[in-house]
């Protein structure tokens, strides 16, 4: 198994739609072949074509509001003495999360396909509030699938998709958690794939909707690799890349630009939810060794019982809640470009405590998991490397959680 | 010839369509999934036996139910294979038809499922997220230990992906009524599923076509015209009705079969 140089990682699948010849593909019920591979033709025409490619951009500028800030985090940088630390600050994009530009291109694509509704579903609830609002602004009507664990721990976010008039369809099967909203919003499409466009919220899901996300979540490395040349005038010798790992849609769209870079000189560092401590029920299946199985369309290392039922997570961050991972994040793991760790629900909340102590900024409880992998390792590194942790949500919707872990919210 | 074969060549000198039952193994216990399956087998042509799985991307609310029901019982998949093989030593020629989703077969290895499932007797199989043509090989593999592999065509397959996958498929193929999980509410008129339906068959008159989603007590007999009928939701509703009001579903849901049959009779 082997990364090719050159080629974005989201087109290095095989024809039937493998990375790595087995992660990804399409386990599909016979009702959704034809809406797929109509999808696929679009979007891999919309692609190349540059008015469509203006418009992306146009939005991506105007609406999302590109480029997010690349900033310095000085006084933990000063605090833990070692690896200089930055931030990109993701977080500024429209509506609070990387989980507008997915929604965005969906929306741009849905109506190109002709198509009135859109579904989508949500774990954290900002693919559905981004869904929501980009719906909203591009004339589609929008129904949310949200487990009901979801929707009583992300209420602001609940509260945002139903202000922009969306539908939240509570789902109240298996955990009632992101999986099993997948699942509803899934079988939803199933039946209602004439008139309807379905979005996945993260680079999981049937091969095209991998690559639709992680095409659109790329932008996030391209401003990046941009901020780091006029930062440092070149690319630094040793750089750290870190960044949480739910579905693993953020972490692609951080990293896409830097794959093909030595693993010496730019490491990519994905932190997964290791859920309470010493809880079984974490949702880290790359950092536990989990076995190969097929979840939601695609084969991919998914947390599971050894007749191939799906386990039950938990994590206190909601995004991150998820017992698969996306196939190009197995790939990477597989081909030893990207190292997989985790992080305890504990662990991110003093993260948070920290992070939000001593800078001027405040991530949610998913990045704050990269954000307790960079606070474990910079003290042990060089002042010359150089981390950069990818702040790809706000911590707005965890107010309710963080006052009751903490007892008071910034 | 296969039972499968046998089955719709007995209903075709009987001039009805073949009833094929769909039932979870495991629900709502290993013991009355058992007796109810032999009980159903007196007017069901074909059974198929479900084996839950817990994400299952294709199933409406009620087949949901009664596969959480099977799994919450602790139903594993050697189970599933004991309830065929102990349903097959009393109805030796009742074919069955094993239905569920890929990753359970993935897990216990291809050819160690295929091989389990021709040891108890099951006569078929259908896995509904394993689509043509990703499932060439799968099928070659059943068909080479004598299980038909079945596949499933819906009102989104494109007339050329039809023609392939009727040349390639085995005793029977499974057309799906419209666009829709299992147990939807029939949003299509009868007389159209059946115009869509003689298209197929008439790609090739020598294969068993049934119909299957949406079809109740209320519908089965706008349809009868198909090779089959398969009726799942329905019963899966009546073993949760029966559970409700504290009533055996073995009599309820054979009620039931008895009633479908009679309307297709």
């Amino acid at each position: 198994m082997k990364l090719k140089k050159k080629i974005p990682l989201i087109d290095q699948h095989n024809k039937s739609g493998f990375w790595g010849g087995k992660f990804g593909g399409n386990f599909i019920p016979e009702t959704l072949k034809k809406p797929i591979e109509d999808l696929t033709e679009l979007f891999e025409k919309l692609r190349y074509d540059k008015k469509f490619l203006k418009e992306r951009d146009y939005y991506f500028k105007n609406y999302i509001g590109s480029p997010t800030s690349f900033i310095k985090l000085k006084n933990l940088s000063n605090k833990l003495d070692g690896a200089q630390i930055y931030a990109k600050m993701v977080s500024e994009a429209n509506g609070g999360a990387h989980k507008i530009y997915n929604a965005t291109v969906h929306c741009l694509i849905a109506k190109k396909a002709g198509k009135k509704y859109v579904v989508g579903d949500t774990g954290a609830g900002y693919a559905g509030k981004m869904l929501s609002m980009a719906a909203k602004k591009f004339g589609l009507k929008c129904k949310i699938f949200m487990g009901a664990k979801d929707i009583k721990r992300q209420k602001p976010n609940v509260d945002a998709m139903k202000k922009n008039g969306a539908e939240v369809v509570p789902v109240y099967s298996g955990s009632q958690t992101l999986v099993d909203a997948v699942s509803e919003c899934m079988r939803y499409w199933v039946s209602n794939c004439d008139n309807t466009h379905m979005c996945v919220g993260s680079t999981v899901g049937p091969n095209i909707f991998v690559k639709i996300c992680g095409w659109s979540t790329a932008q996030i490395s391209r401003e990046l690799k941009i901020q780091i040349q006029k930062e440092f005038k070149n690319i630094p010798k040793k750089i750290k890349l870190i960044n949480c790992v739910g579905g693993g849609s953020s972490a692609y769209g951080f990293w896409s630009e830097f794959i093909d870079y030595d693993k010496k000189q730019i490491e990519l560092i994905g932190v997964e939810a290791g859920g309470p401590k010493n809880s079984r029920l974490h949702a880290a299946p790359l950092t536990t060794g989990a076995k190969l199985g097929i979840l939601h369309g695609a084969a991919a290392y998914v947390c599971q019982n050894s007749e191939g039922q799906i386990n039950d997570t938990a994590s206190i961050s909601a995004g991150l809640d998820y017992p698969g991972v996306s196939p190009i994040h197995c790939f990477l793991k597989d081909t030893k470009r990207a190292r997989y760790t985790s992080a305890t629900d504990e662990g991110a909340l003093s993260a948070y405590k920290l992070v939000t102590k001593l800078e001027k900024i405040n991530p949610s409880l998913e990045p704050c998991h990269a954000f307790a992998e960079a606070i474990k390792i910079a003290p042990k590194l060089s002042k010359e490397t150089i981390i950069i942790v990818n702040s790809c949500g706000d911590a707005k919707k965890d107010r309710d959680i963080l006052k009751e872990r903490l007892g008071k919210i910034n | 010839m296969s039972l499968i074969n046998l089955a719709f060549k007995k209903v075709k000198t009987e001039k009805r369509p073949a009833l094929l039952t769909y039932t979870v193994a495991g629900d709502n216990s290993k013991k009355k999934s058992l007796e109810i399956l032999k009980s159903i087998a007196k007017y069901a042509d074909i059974c198929e036996i479900g084996f839950p799985h817990n994400t299952p991307i294709a199933d409406g609310g009620q087949i949901q139910s009664s596969a959480y029901r099977a799994l919450k019982n602790g139903i594993k998949i050697k189970d599933v294979f004991s309830i065929v093989k102990n349903f097959k030593k009393s109805k030796q020629s009742k074919p069955v038809i094993l239905m569920g989703y890929y990753n359970m077969i993935y897990q216990y290895g291809d050819n160690n499922f295929i091989n389990i499932c021709k040891k108890v007797g099951v006569d078929g199989l259908i896995v509904v997220d394993l689509p043509y043509p990703e499932n060439k090989e799968f099928a070659k593999k059943c068909k080479k230990k004598g299980i038909s592999f079945i596949q499933l065509v819906s009102p989104t397959t494109s007339p050329s992906r039809m023609k392939k996958i009727i040349k390639d498929s085995h005793d029977m193929v499974y057309y799906i009524s419209m666009l829709s999980t299992t147990g939807g509410k029939l949003k299509v008129s009868p007389k159209k599923i059946l115009e869509r339906y003689s298209k197929i068959k008439n790609l090739n008159k020598n294969k068993n076509i049934v119909i299957g989603f949406g079809i109740t007590e209320k519908t089965i007999a706008s349809l009868r015209k198909a090779d089959g009928l398969v009726v799942g939701s329905a019963l899966c509703k009546e073993i949760s009705n029966s559970i409700k009001k504290r009533q055996n579903p073995v009599t309820n849901v054979t009620n039931i079969v008895l009633k479908l049959r009679k309307k297709i009779a």
